[in-house]
């Protein structure tokens, strides 16, 4: 089956800047699709140039295999949720709901029945005759949504739709995109700089940077098999460890020297020959700590650590370790509070373990990304 | 505390003496049947009906309208496309037509109107209604302009992306979205230029004919001729009749 929407290789330049660098992408009908990246890596570039905004400077788009690149906005089966939602002040809900029905010419009695269903499905029932200025940020918000869903679109393309929101009507409106997509089935492209937002929504995921894509993938891919430190930083806490191919014990495993913290044993993800530079991302859940060491340590990684910083979370509690050159990140839920004797706390010794197969190999390494990750922001350095 | 002095209220009480107390003693003078004005004698409405009888007031009248209506009309189309212009482009053309707008606002009106007498009869153009129209229509459109170019700061473009995006076409969101939206602006700037207009004296005296005469013109014709009580009960009704359209307008403004 062809793709609903094809970008191949399109570039968009303001003045020297790439906003969007040959970018290509295929979107099936139905999924639900997340552009994800740091504010100004192009997302809302790319997004206009499907929703006819901008031309590309090159490359084409296709819609249903049909070449739509130069074809304005309103002759496109396309509509947009806009970040600051762009209601129209002078007009009632029902009225802004009405506006794509009566741009496509229908009659009143058909707009009035659509309109409803539609107000009906967003819980806007009660506010049809309110003016924009009268709503809460929520149900502007799903105004903006049904207008743009009632004329049926193809495809449905949101900008940061979310963004303007608290958090508590952020999570609660992601549940509603989530029950209205699956009530209508149309295919979303959603634009978002929020990894948990992309996460919960979509089945896949182009995570963004500098106009490029770095990489795509089901949310579950990019999370556990991010291809490098940007990906795997931006996507949510990891550890990153820096060593050297030293021998091959057997067709799955490797042994890698990390400087300051020993030989360890990891998985391989990727081919690679002894003598090699290599970068591991682990994430902060993977690893665990304990007093003692553990009891069979075959296929486990072992070392000893200091506790620099405990924060207590609730439904886990997050370590700050110090072991050789490296800071650790640990996230581990509390086992057995009630019957532990002592928690662990500052200043302890323990050890730190994980399986081998819990460490990700990433294709490539750079130390900025490391200032991606929130991290810094819940544990401050003293 | 207590005896604090209320100076606010005692500012803003003179202010209103100040601004408001020769009207009111214009008002009075006009049903005042003394000839000369002065000492009250009674009331009376003599001077409105005098004032009735001349038909030179009517003419006044009529040209004021017509000038004040068609200058506004075409200066607020044409200042409203300015202010698009301005708001839309950032062109070194624009900028100085920024500066070339905004000149006449601080123009001494002296100046404008010996300026535009000057091209006129350079060009051999007859003095009269039609040159009046020009000059009030110069001055307005930069009214105009920058009354709306303020409420265009304030318009979302991205109200018309989204109008585009539901499938309108330029006539659709001119008419749908950018006017109604714009309307309480444009109107503001319109309202302006028509009080503008039906006040001027400096830039019509300069270049009005012997026919042209609008009322201020008129008025200060008779203040010469020395009738100041018909001239009382004229000001009355153009007081009248400037506060209604103000009034009218401000209420159609901050109905929404
Ligand atoms: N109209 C424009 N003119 C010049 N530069 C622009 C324009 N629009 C976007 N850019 C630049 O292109 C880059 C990508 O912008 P954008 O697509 O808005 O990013 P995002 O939506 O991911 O935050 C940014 O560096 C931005 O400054
Ligand atoms: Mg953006």
């Amino acid at each position: 089956m062809a793709a609903l929407l094809e970008i191949q290789s399109v570039t968009k330049r303001y003045d020297n800047l790439a906003a969007v660098d040959n970018v290509s992408l295929e979107l099936e009908a139905g999924e639900v699709f997340s552009l994800l990246g740091p504010s100004g890596c192009g997302k809302t570039t790319l997004l206009r140039m499907i929703a006819g905004f901008e031309t590309p400077d090159s490359g084409r788009i296709l819609l249903n295999g049909k070449d739509i690149t130069a074809l304005p906005p309103n002759k496109r089966t396309i509509n947009t949720v806009f970040q600051n939602y762009a209601l129209f002040p002078h007009m009632t809900v029902f009225e802004n709901v009405a506006f794509g029905l009566r741009m496509q010419k229908k009659a009143k009695p058909e707009i009035s029945i659509e309109v409803d269903a539609m107000l009906d499905l967003m819980e806007l029932s009660d506010h049809a005759s309110k003016k924009p200025n009268q709503l809460s940020g929520g149900q502007k918000q799903r105004v903006a949504i049904a207008r743009a869903l009632v004329n049926k679109p193809k495809l449905l393309l949101l900008d940061e739709p979310l963004a303007a929101l608290d958090l508590k009507l952020r999570q609660r409106m992601l549940i509603e995109l989530d029950a209205i997509h699956d009530e209508v089935g149309i295919t979303f492209l959603y634009v978002t700089h929020d990894q948990s937002e992309a996460m919960s929504l979509s089945d896949r995921i182009a995570v963004m940077n500098h106009g490029k894509f770095e990489q795509m993938g089901s949310p579950v891919e990019i999370y556990e098999a991010p291809i490098n430190s940007f990906v795997a930083a931006f996507i949510g806490d990891t550890n990153f460890l820096n060593g050297k191919v030293t021998a091959m014990p057997n067709d799955e495993f490797c042994t890698v020297r990390v400087p300051s913290l020993g030989d360890l044993l990891v998985w391989k993800d990727k081919d690679v020959r002894v003598g090699e530079e290599l970068n591991l991302s682990i994430r902060p859940e993977k690893l665990r700590i304990a007093r003692k060491k553990p009891e069979k340590p075959d296929l486990l990684n072992c070392i000893q650590a200091v506790v620099e910083d405990v924060v207590y979370l609730g439904s886990l509690t997050k370590y700050r370790l110090k072991s050789g050159e490296y800071t650790l990140i640990v996230e581990q839920q509390h086992g057995h509070y009630l019957l532990d004797e002592k928690p662990i706390t500052w200043e302890e010794i323990v050890w730190v373990y994980w399986h081998s197969e819990d460490g990700y190999m990433l294709q490539s390494y750079q130390q900025d990304d490391e200032s991606l990750m929130a991290l810094s922001e819940d544990m401050p350095d003293e | 505390m207590r005896n604090r002095p209320n100076i606010p209220g005692f500012i803003a009480i003179t202010v209103l003496v100040f601004f408001y107390l020769p009207i009111f003693y214009l008002v009075m003078q006009s049903f005042n049947e003394a000839r000369f004005g002065g000492p009250w004698r009674g009331f009376s409405l003599q001077w409105y009906a005098l004032l009735f009888d001349r038909p030179e007031v009517w003419r006044a009248v009529r040209n004021t309208l017509i000038v004040a209506l068609s200058s506004t009309a075409i200066s607020t189309v044409l200042g409203t496309l300015a202010a698009w212009c301005l708001h839309h482009y950032r062109s070194r053309l624009q900028q100085s037509h920024y500066v070339l707008v905004y000149a006449p606002l601080v123009f001494p009106d002296l100046l404008m109107g010996i300026s535009l007498l000057l091209l006129f009869i350079n060009l051999g153009y007859p003095l009269g209604l039609g040159t009046v129209i020009l000059a009030h229509i110069t001055f307005c459109i930069s009214y105009v302009a920058f009354v709306v170019l303020g409420r265009l700061q304030d318009f979302d473009y991205n109200l018309i992306e989204a109008s585009q995006d539901l499938g309108a076409g330029w006539a659709t969101i001119i008419y749908r979205v950018l006017l109604p939206v714009m309307g309480p602006g444009i109107l503001a700037g319109a309202l302006l230029a028509l009080t503008l207009s039906i006040d001027d004296f400096i830039i019509t005296f300069f270049v009005s004919g012997p026919t042209s005469a609008t009322l201020p013109l008129y008025v200060f014709g008779m203040m010469k001729q020395g009738s100041p009580t018909i001239i009382n009960a004229l000001c009355t009704l153009f007081m009248l009749a400037t506060f209604s359209i103000v009034i009218w307008g401000q209420r159609y403004l901050y109905r929404r």
